[in-house]
């Protein structure tokens, strides 16, 4: 069964801005890829549990007690700007 | 006079008990020995000279006053460049991270530094350890030190390659489909991933959170289980992280495989696995059966489409974990006039390589309305009966077997045109993964090339102790003393 993916929609949910000639080639290879994953379809897998994580998981509880932490600064000088000790970004409106 | 560079952890370890060198000498050998290979591997993205010198230092202070914290203190480790160093260049060999130093260090190597051990460097991987070969790397490709036209493995290819070269004594990996087993299978040296939740990952670079795990290489089964047991145990800051008892390693050693019920894997075992690759696995096992041990044949139907399942959950979750790099708090941040949103899209596009772009992609479409449950849903039920078949075979036997990789390694370019073809070189190890269980590779012969390989046991989850008593019979069984031909002490400088 051939696939046909709307490759522009899902680079742009993924915020990966793509050229026309790359959303081409990348919504090929993905055609591609896709034909390789539905063989998973075919399995008959009625009343099978999904499997999300090889452990059973429980949430982890501590005391609510002030505990050690990293400064902001380590943090801000790694950041591409900030200023006032909070990172920095464009404009958010268009 | 044997090259320190070629000793194992447990030789270096002793001659540094007894005196006979120090720390600081056995980090100036492995340095010597980069400064050779390196021009033809890069295996290496940051070697921390003045980290290493200071560590070796201090190790050696330590044992002139008779402290000795345990058997890697003094002992040169690399680590794979997905792994959290403070104050030290962290890429996971991507542009979107050049240069960003952490302000933290990851679990496993605060624990190495606890126990003494002299941090070299961090080492080449494929991007976010997307990959089999090493050569979707933002900073250039590692070579295979077998031989240089062909690739280590990947995607912890660095850190395979400087255990075999002896640019380290032995290093970390991470291992989400395969990325410990199969470089250590193509570069003939011991690569182990550990049970699920075994090895805290914080400070880890997040690929695919359910599958990761990060674990040791080392030249023998012996110094495997010293790395294990150094960084094994519960962690507070891994929510992920077993809490319980660590299995007791040492213990497990040359025991050999006496009663013990070994199952090699059918679907493992058949079309698509090298000739030679099929031939050195069945005399091992059939040696292992010759020692003692019960030999069956095991079957896991459902281990075909584990590597489909695979490359839905894998990017499924590698598109969510990436969704943090959008140049707003650390890394590449991109130039383009706009809004908040054009810069994160840009950075994005500037900043991460092919590779790790068509698996975002792949698992933003899987996640999508619409398909999330054909796709992801599917994918997920069939990582259910991987767990089934593999919880039925231990049922019968207490380890199986199969090759690590279905092929020695390939040559440099010849499955980068090709991602599905690069994908299938995980068909053996991605089963273990998709299970959480442990497995580990051992080497045991070249084919006629002269290519390492390897021989991988698979023990379920927490059954390291009896999987290291196997991989122990087999290291002795095989004998394979071999050593990379860019690990001779007669390479030279060009």
């Amino acid at each position: 069964m051939p696939v046909e993916i709307d490759i522009a929609k899902v680079a742009n949910l993924a915020r990966i801005a793509l050229t026309e000639e790359e959303l081409t080639r990348y919504g090929s290879q993905l055609e591609d890829i896709l034909v390789h994953a539905e063989r998973v379809q075919g399995l008959p897998t009625e009343g099978v549990e999904p499997t999300s994580h090889p452990l059973p998981l429980v949430n982890g509880f501590r005391p609510d007690e002030t505990d050690e932490c990293l400064d902001r600064d380590s943090f801000l000088s790694q950041a591409p700007d900030s200023s006032d000790g909070q990172f920095r970004v464009p404009r958010i409106l268009g | 006079m044997t090259d320190l560079a070629d000793l194992t952890i447990a030789e270096a370890g002793a001659g540094l008990r007894k005196g006979e060198f120090s720390s600081v000498d056995l980090l100036d050998a492995v340095t010597r020995r980069a400064s050779i290979t390196e021009a033809q591997l890069h295996a290496y993205l940051t070697l921390d000279a003045k980290g290493a010198r200071a560590a070796a230092e201090a190790a050696d202070a330590a044992f002139a006053d008779g402290d000795v914290a345990g058997p890697l203190q003094g002992i040169p480790i690399a680590l794979k460049d997905n792994m959290c160093t403070k104050g030290v260049t962290t890429t996971a060999s991507s542009q979107i991270l050049a240069g960003w130093k952490p302000p933290y260090d990851a679990t496993v190597v605060r624990r190495l530094k606890e126990a003494g051990a002299v941090l070299t460097g961090k080492t080449n991987l494929d991007e976010f350890a997307m990959g089999s070969s090493t050569e979707n790397s933002a900073y250039g490709e590692t070579r295979n030190p077998w031989n240089p036209d062909h690739v280590p493995g990947g995607s912890s290819g660095g850190s395979a390659a400087t255990v075999a070269a002896g640019s380290a004594f032995g290093a970390l990996g991470s291992d989400t489909g395969g990325s410990i087993r199969q470089p250590a299978a193509l570069c003939g040296v011991v690569g182990m991933k550990p049970t699920y939740g075994l090895v805290s990952r914080y400070g880890l670079i997040a690929f695919a959170s359910s599958l990761d795990q990060i674990g040791p290489f080392s030249r023998t089964v012996a110094d495997s289980a010293v790395i294990l047991d150094a960084i094994a145990g519960w962690d507070r800051r891994d929510s992920t992280s077993i809490d319980g008892p660590v299995p007791n390693l040492a213990g497990s050693l040359d025991r050999g495989v006496k009663e013990l019920r070994v199952g090699i894997v059918t679907e493992l075992m058949g079309e698509g696995i090298d000739p030679q690759v099929k031939a050195a696995v069945s005399t091992t096992a059939s040696q292992l059966e010759a020692a003692g041990a019960e030999l069956v044949e095991v079957s896991l139907p459902s281990s075909e489409y584990a590597l489909s399942a695979y490359y839905l959950i894998a990017p499924a979750e590698c598109s969510a974990n990436l969704a943090r790099f959008d140049g707003v708090r650390y890394g590449h941040r991109s130039q383009i006039e706009g809004t908040t949103e054009d810069m994160m899209a840009h950075s994005r596009a500037e900043g991460f390589g092919p590779e790790v772009i068509r698996r975002i992609l792949l698992g933003t479409y899987a996640l999508s309305a619409g398909y999330y449950d054909a796709f992801y849903g599917q994918a997920q039920r069939v990582r259910t009966l991987v767990r089934t078949d593999f919880a039925e075979a231990y049922e019968k036997v207490d380890v199986l077997v199969s090759p690590t990789s279905p092929t020695t390694a390939f040559r440099v370019g010849e499955r980068a045109a090709d991602p599905i073809a690069m994908y299938y070189s995980d068909v053996c190890t991605i089963p273990s993964n998709l299970a959480g269980d442990p497995a580990i590779s051992v080497p045991i012969g070249v084919d006629d090339t002269g290519l390492p390989i390897g021989f991988q046991i698979m023990a379920p989850a927490l059954g390291e102790e009896i999987m290291y008593q196997v991989a122990s019979a087999v290291e002795s069984i095989a004998g394979f003393t071999q050593r990379a031909v860019l690990a001779s002490s007669d390479v030279v400088a060009p």
